[in-house]
C-alpha cells in the first residue's frame, strides 16, 4: 500500500494495520482486547498459535502471534487451544527404558514422516527428529531435540497422523531430567544437612546482628572470581 | 528489520573498542556511589510519580500513581446486591496458575486436601514462564544457605523481612531437589554437578539454570504434575473478590468466567493468592517484560479484605529491557547474557558501569547515561537505549557459546534478522518486578486469617530490591508453603456465614477519604485496544 499500512483478515473480516506490528499487536491496533491467545507476549508460554495464508497462495503457515510480524493480505486465525490427548503417569513409577514413551503413546509409530510438524514449528524445532527418537526410544535425544519447546501444539494441529508431539516431548524431558541425567551429589549432600539441623544456626546468627553489623559483613563479604 | 544504518554507525564504535575492553574491568560501585546513583537516577525516587493512597492498612503511604488507581477503585460487584449462594465447597482454593499457584496446588493436593485451582489465563501464562536466567540455590561446597542470606539482604537494601528471607534461602536446596526428582532438565556437568553462574549481587556463583528456558522448564514440569496428579483446575476463571466470614476469616472467593461472563461463588476453608504482580499497569510508564495478566488482581483483593502491603513504593526495573527493534520494546534480555561476560556501552564505545551491578543500579546507571549525559543511541522511533555487547560472549567463551546457552534469545532477535553473535543489543530499563506486595508470615498467612500469599503478590522476602534467581526460588517456597499451610489449617476451619462486609467498609472508607472515582478493580486485562500497545 506504501503508507505504512497493510490489510490483514482477521478470521476473514479485513482491518488496515500499521506494517511492522506483531500479530498481536495488530489485533489490538483493530479494536480487540485479547481473552484467550495472549499470554506471555514474548514467545515463551506458546498461548498465541496462529495459521494464516497469504493472498494467492495455496499454503498454510504457522507462527506466533506476538513474534510474527503481519504481511500485506494476511488471512489469519488463532488456535487458542487444541484438543490434544495428555497422558496421565506416575513419574516416580515409570522406567527410562526405550519403550516408556511407545507404551503411553503408541500412536507415535503411526508418524507418516512427512515433517509437517518440523515446517510447522515457531521455534525451529527438528520435530520429525525427535519424533524419530521417540520411536526409537532414544530418550536423551529427544529431550535435547525438543527443549525450547513451548508446547503450543502447532504440531499436534497440523499432524496427519494426530500425534501430539510435545505431549510426548515433555514426557521424554521428564524421565530424562529425573532417570538419566546424574543427580547433583552437592544438593543431596545440602538438604541432608540442612534436615540434621548443621545449617540453621549460621543463618539465624546473622538475623540476631544489627543492620550495621549485617551492612559490615555484606560490604566486606568477598566475591567468587570468574 | 535489522539495524538501520543510523544505528550501524553506532555499532561501528562498539566494534572498535570490543579488543580493548575484552581485558578491561569497570569498577563496582562503592556503597556510597550507588546510594547517590540510585536517589538521583532510580525512578523509585521520581517524587513525581507518587501519591498518598487515601483508604486501607496502607492510608496515608505514598505510593505509585498506578498503584493507588487500582486500590482506589470499586468492586466489580456491588457488595448489596450480590447473591452468595455457593457453587462449589472444596477445602482449598488456589487463585492462579504459575509456579506460585501450581506448587501449592501440588502440595495441599499431596496432603490430601480436596483442592481447586483457578486461573485467570491457561495454566502456564504466568511470569514463571517467562524467567529466563535462573534459580539461586547454596548448594555447592563453598557456598551456604548463610551466605545466600547475606546476598538477598544486601540486595534488599537490608529492609527485607529476616524471617522470611530465612525461610527462602533454607528451603532453596529442598526445592531444588523436589525439581530434579521431578525430571527438571538443571544444566549439569558430566557426573552430574550442577552447571552455576553469577548474578547481579551474588557473592557464589549460585544461578542453577535449564539453558535460557530456566522457567518455562520449571512451568511446564509443574503444569504436566498438576495434570498428571488430576488437580481439579479452571482457566478463564479469575478471582474478583474475596469471600470473607463475619468473624473476618478468608473462606472462600468469587470468581468470574472471563467467557461466559458468568460469577461463581467458591466457599473453601483456606484461600492461597498467587495472582503474581503489577507489570501490566506499567507504573511510570514505563514497557514491561511482564505477561499479559500481570494486573496485580491479588494485591487488590486482599487489600480490600483488610491486609496490608509492604514496600509498594519499590518497582524493580530490569536493566535490559529490548530498545529496538519497536516490536518486542521491553521484553526481557536475561542478566544471564551480562553473566557470560557481555558488557554496557554507551554511543563512544565505553563502558560506564560494572555489569553485574544490583539490578536498581545498573537500571539507574543506564537512565543516568541517556538521560542525563547524552550518551545514549537512539532508535527510528526516538527511543534511547544503551549496547549490551553480546559477540562478546562467544569471543570469551569459544564460537557456539551464544547459541548453546542462549538459544531463546538468539532466536528471538533472528526473527527480526539481527544476529545477535555478531551485533549488539539495544537496551533500556523496563519494568520487571514488584518487589513489595501483601505482607505474610513465613507460613505465608497474611493479616486476614486463612488467607495465605504466596510469590510476586507478597511482599518483604526481597525487601526493597530483588536478586536474579531469587523470583523462581520464592514462587517455588512460599508456593509449597502455603500450599502446607494452607492444607494443614483445613482441618481446623468450620464453614461460616459468607459475606461482603468487608467490601461495604471499603466503599465506605473511599468516601470517607474523598475518592470519588468511577475506576473498577481488579483490572483482569489490561486494555491495549484503545492506546496502542507495549
Amino acid at each position: 500500500m506504501g503508507d505504512g499500512m497493510v490489510t490483514i483478515y482477521l478470521m476473514g473480516k479485513a482491518y488496515s494495520v500499521p506494517e511492522n506490528l506483531t500479530i498481536m499487536k495488530a489485533m489490538e491496533y483493530s479494536g480487540f482486547q485479547l481473552k484467550r491467545g495472549c499470554g506471555c507476549r514474548g514467545g515463551f508460554c506458546g498461548a498465541c498459535a496462529t495459521v494464516y495464508r497469504i493472498k494467492g497462495d495455496y499454503r498454510v503457515q504457522e507462527g506466533l502471534a506476538c513474534q510474527t510480524v503481519v504481511e500485506e493480505d494476511m488471512y489469519l486465525s488463532m488456535i487458542p487451544f487444541y484438543p490434544a490427548i495428555k497422558k496421565k503417569y506416575d513419574i516416580e513409577e515409570l522406567e527410562p527404558e526405550t519403550n516408556v514413551l511407545r507404551q503411553l503413546y503408541p500412536e507415535i509409530n503411526r508418524c507418516l514422516g512427512c515433517n509437517t510438524c518440523t515446517r510447522s514449528c515457531p521455534q525451529e524445532l527438528e520435530v520429525m527428529d525427535y519424533m524419530n527418537a521417540a520411536i526409537r526410544g532414544d530418550i536423551e535425544k529427544v529431550a535435547n531435540l525438543s527443549f525450547d519447546c513451548i508446547m503450543c501444539g502447532l504440531c499436534a494441529s497440523r499432524c496427519p497422523a494426530e500425534l501430539v508431539q510435545h505431549n510426548v516431548a515433555i514426557l521424554a524431558r521428564r524421565i530424562y531430567g529425573k532417570y538419566i541425567l546424574p543427580k547433583a551429589r552437592h544438593l543431596a549432600e545440602r538438604v541432608r544437612e540442612i534436615e540434621d539441623g548443621r545449617i540453621e544456626k549460621e543463618v539465624d546468627e546473622l538475623i540476631a546482628k544489627d543492620r550495621e553489623g549485617l551492612e559490615k559483613l555484606y560490604n566486606e563479604r568477598d566475591i567468587e572470581g570468574e | 528489520m535489522s539495524y538501520p544504518d543510523m544505528m550501524r554507525a553506532a555499532i561501528k564504535k562498539v566494534e572498535e573498542t570490543r579488543k580493548k575492553r575484552l581485558d578491561e574491568t569497570f569498577s563496582m560501585l562503592s556503597p556510597e556511589e550507588k546510594k547517590e546513583l540510585l536517589e538521583n537516577f532510580h525512578p523509585d525516587y521520581r517524587d513525581d510519580a507518587f501519591r498518598e493512597v487515601k483508604v486501607g492498612a496502607n492510608k496515608g503511604q505514598s505510593l505509585p500513581h498506578e498503584v493507588v488507581d487500582i486500590l482506589e477503585a470499586r468492586s466489580r460487584i456491588d457488595p448489596d446486591s450480590f447473591s452468595l449462594d455457593v457453587d462449589r465447597e472444596v477445602d482449598v482454593l488456589v487463585i492462579g496458575g504459575g509456579g506460585g499457584g501450581s506448587s501449592a496446588a501440588l502440595i495441599a493436593d499431596a496432603l490430601g486436601a480436596e483442592v481447586l485451582q483457578v486461573t485467570k489465563l491457561r495454566m502456564g501464562d504466568a511470569n514463571t514462564m517467562m524467567a529466563q536466567g535462573g534459580i539461586q540455590i547454596a548448594d555447592k561446597e563453598n557456598d551456604s544457605p548463610a551466605i545466600h542470606f547475606l546476598d538477598v539482604m544486601g540486595g534488599g537494601g537490608f529492609a527485607n523481612k529476616p524471617d522470611l528471607v530465612k525461610a527462602l534461602v533454607m528451603d532453596a536446596p529442598e526445592v531444588g531437589k523436589w525439581l530434579e526428582d521431578l525430571g527438571y532438565m538443571f544444566d549439569k556437568e558430566e557426573d552430574g554437578r550442577m552447571v552455576t553462574r553469577h548474578g547481579g549481587g551474588t557473592s557464589r556463583k549460585r544461578m542453577h539454570s535449564a539453558r535460557d528456558y530456566s522457567g518455562a522448564e520449571i512451568m511446564r514440569t509443574l503444569r504436566d504434575e498438576v495434570q498428571n496428579r488430576e488437580v481439579p483446575t479452571i482457566e478463564f476463571l479469575p478471582a474478583v473478590e474475596l469471600l470473607l466470614t463475619e468473624e473476618g476469616s478468608c473462606q472462600g472467593a468469587v470468581l468470574y468466567d472471563l467467557e461466559t461472563e458468568e460469577y461463581m461463588v467458591i466457599r473453601a476453608k483456606t484461600v492461597i493468592l498467587a495472582t503474581g504482580g503489577f507489570g501490566r499497569i506499567h507504573v511510570s510508564g514505563f514497557p514491561t517484560t511482564n505477561h499479559y495478566g500481570a494486573t496485580a488482581d491479588g494485591l487488590v483483593m486482599a487489600y480490600r479484605a483488610g491486609a496490608n502491603l509492604l514496600f509498594m513504593d519499590s518497582t524493580q526495573f530490569h536493566p535490559t529491557g529490548a530498545a529496538f527493534p519497536e516490536q518486542i520494546v521491553g521484553l526481557l534480555i536475561t542478566e544471564k547474557v551480562r553473566g557470560l561476560g557481555a558488557q554496557l556501552v554507551n554511543n563512544e564505545g565505553e563502558q560506564f558501569v560494572y555489569p553485574l551491578e544490583t539490578r536498581d543500579a545498573e537500571a539507574s546507571a543506564i537512565i543516568r547515561e541517556c538521560e542525563d549525559r547524552g550518551r545514549g543511541i537512539e532508535t527510528p522511533t526516538g527511543m534511547k537505549g544503551v549496547w549490551l555487547d553480546s559477540p562478546m560472549i562467544d569471543q570469551i567463551h569459544g564460537k557456539g557459546t551464544l547459541k548453546k546457552e542462549l538459544p531463546a534469545m538468539f532466536r528471538q532477535f533472528d526473527r527480526f534478522d539481527i544476529d545477535i553473535t555478531e551485533d549488539p543489543i539495544l537496551i533500556y530499563p523496563t519494568l520487571h518486578y514488584q518487589n513489595g506486595g501483601v505482607e505474610i508470615d513465613a507460613s505465608c498467612e497474611t493479616r486476614v486469617k486463612n488467607l495465605f500469599v504466596a510469590g510476586e503478590t507478597s511482599g518483604g522476602v526481597h525487601g526493597k530490591n530483588r536478586l536474579m534467581g531469587n523470583s523462581l526460588l520464592d514462587v517455588l517456597v512460599f508456593g509449597r508453603r502455603a500450599g502446607r499451610a494452607a492444607a494443614e489449617r483445613v482441618r481446623e476451619v468450620k464453614f461460616g456465614k459468607l459475606s461482603l462486609d468487608h467490601v461495604k467498609d471499603y466503599n465506605r472508607g473511599l468516601e470517607e477519604g474523598g475518592v470519588e472515582t468511577d475506576r473498577v478493580s481488579p483490572m483482569l486485562l489490561p486494555d491495549y485496544s484503545a492506546e496502542g500497545s507495549f
